[in-house]
């Protein structure tokens, strides 16, 4: 279970999440709904140990989490990735997508050129697109790169921020049963964020709306 | 009566190499008191589209066909027109350009007041004038006058997007041209952002919306213009493409949606530099046959080799 207790996020001396507490199951498809602005998209970089929270904790399979960023221990930061709502924020312009798509597993020292091609395969993506660069690919061909990144080094938790928001309604059916079938495969836990109650209902195991919160 | 006429515009770019085909003989007509939607995924060609019509185009664009505006008796031609004719005539003046990010269209380092007051200043709203038809504007959107004299980053995405839509109407234009208005936004404020194109048309100016998102299309177009691959491969009024799609990729992007099949078409689209000579969405269609080699005609708004039978038959 990937766990954050009593967790409170301030921005300035506004907190966007006040003592909050909030489970994504191993093998379920979580979901998380509510208007922009409420602390979502802050609630899922605690998750991902991006942001170190106020105060509160996060354990990962139980094991409490005591650094974040680069602070994370890989084994820890690697067992949960997150896909972004915007993926032409999310990489780097200079790299091609296959270099993209490499680059986790490039970081943790473990290159494995055959999965990038499997990887691509998966999210749909044809061999001709990934020596492109990302001015040269689609937003949604780019953000099926972005979730065959997430998904390269098998993490045991995956967060998906708004991944399909900017994207049209097939590439979104797309994406999604790819995340599905991961979790089918590898039993991975899923945080699905969005603002569409319409796509969290047909997408989730269950859906948390983020204004049932106490905050 | 006014009137937004495009006919057979079609638009490629030279990039090293090869030569990209984003439109290709895109016809339709946008008249006051309609809202049209032009929906497809993003990469079709539907922001190439309107940034012709409002001569944005970079300089390696090549564009064919026609495009004009009606207005009062006279036709003012928009393709190849000189960037003053643009300036003076058509841009802000005649049609109004609601942005795709709010937040990033307004300057960082002005009130918002200083620019939308600018840009009814040049739009020919007298100087002494301007500071109370701000107001005015600011008020038609809900919005306070103390709030326009804050600057963008005070506002909230709801507040920023009330002052580019306040900024799109300085010039009083019929059209307005709306590129993606929601990406980014949530259910709310689309359907606030919705609510208030709707309300442009029924005051009796014309809308183009561009948008992704079929939903949003749904709830405001009287028309809807459904691109792929670059063409318009189905045309016409909503609530029959929508309930009825003859056209087989309009029938999957339906059935993609959440609240129904929630099955993706299969494949992906052609890449813009290598369209195939026929129909470009013959390799990921069930209804292909021998004859999709061959472009489709456009019949009845639909260009399809086997359309699907009109639910009116």
């Amino acid at each position: 279970m990937l766990e954050a207790r009593d967790v409170t996020v301030r921005y300035g001396r506004r907190a966007v999440l006040d003592g909050v507490g909030f489970a994504v199951r191993p093998g379920r498809v979580t979901g998380l709904g509510g208007p922009s602005g409420c602390g979502k998209s802050t609630l899922a970089r605690v998750l991902a140990l991006m942001l170190r929270p106020a105060s509160g904790t996060v354990t990962v399979d139980g094991r409490p989490v005591r650094g974040w960023r680069q602070r994370a221990s890989r084994e820890l930061r690697t067992s949960v990735a997150l896909v972004y709502q915007q993926p032409r924020l999310a990489v780097d312009p200079r790299l091609t997508l296959a270099e993209i798509i490499a680059e986790p597993r490039a970081a943790v020292g473990r290159p494995a050129p055959e999965r990038t091609g499997a990887l691509a395969a998966e999210v749909g993506l044809t061999a001709d697109l990934l020596t492109r660069r990302p001015h040269e690919v689609s937003d949604g061909q780019l953000q099926r790169a972005c979730l065959a990144r997430a998904l390269s080094l098998e993490p045991r938790y995956l967060i998906c921020d708004e991944m399909t928001t900017m994207l049209d309604a097939s590439t979104q059916a797309h994406l999604v049963a790819v995340v599905t079938a991961y979790r089918d495969r590898t039993g991975a836990g899923v945080l699905a964020i969005s603002h569409d109650d319409v796509l969290l209902n047909r997408w989730a195991d269950s859906v948390t709306k983020f204004d049932q919160f106490s905050r | 009566m006014n009137a937004l006429v495009v006919e057979d515009l079609t638009v490629s770019f030279r990039i090293p190499g090869a030569t990209v085909r984003a439109v290709s003989g895109a016809c339709f007509e946008v008249r006051p008191g309609r809202c049209l939607a032009l929906v497809g995924e993003s990469g079709c060609g539907k922001s190439v589209l309107a940034h012709a019509l409002l001569g944005l185009l970079p300089g390696n664009a090549t564009v064919s066909g026609k495009a004009w505006l009606e207005q009062g008796g006279e036709r003012t031609e928009l393709l190849g027109a000189p960037q003053a004719v643009l300036a003076r005539r058509v841009r802000g003046r005649s049609v109004g350009l609601i942005p795709q990010s709010p937040a990033t269209h307004l300057t960082p380092v002005r009130t918002a007041r200083a620019q939308l007051q600018e840009a009814l200043r040049e739009l020919g709203t007298p100087a002494a004038r301007a500071g109370e038809r701000a107001d005015a504007l600011a008020e038609r959107y809900g919005l306070r006058p103390a709030d326009l004299d804050r600057y963008p980053h005070e506002l909230s995405g709801g507040m920023a997007q009330r002052v580019a839509n306040a900024m799109a109407l300085a010039g009083d234009p019929w059209l307005l041209l709306a590129d993606e208005p929601t990406s980014g936004l949530d259910r709310p404020l689309v359907d606030r952002a919705m609510a208030s194109l709707r309300e442009l048309c029924d005051e009796g100016r014309a809308v183009l919306l561009i948008t992704h998102d079929l939903g949003a299309a749904e709830q405001v177009a009287d028309d809807l213009a459904v691109m792929y691959a670059g063409r318009l491969v189905e045309t016409g009024p909503a609530g029959r493409v929508l309930g009825h799609p003859r056209h087989p990729y309009t029938a999957g992007l339906l059935d993609a949606r959440p609240d129904r099949a929630f099955v993706p078409v299969p494949g992906m689209p052609p890449e813009l530099t290598r369209l195939p000579d026929g129909c470009a969405f013959a390799p990921r269609c069930p209804s292909a046959s021998p004859a999709c080699g061959t472009p489709p005609p456009t019949v009845d708004g639909v260009a399809c080799h086997h359309p699907r039978e009109d639910g009116r038959a």
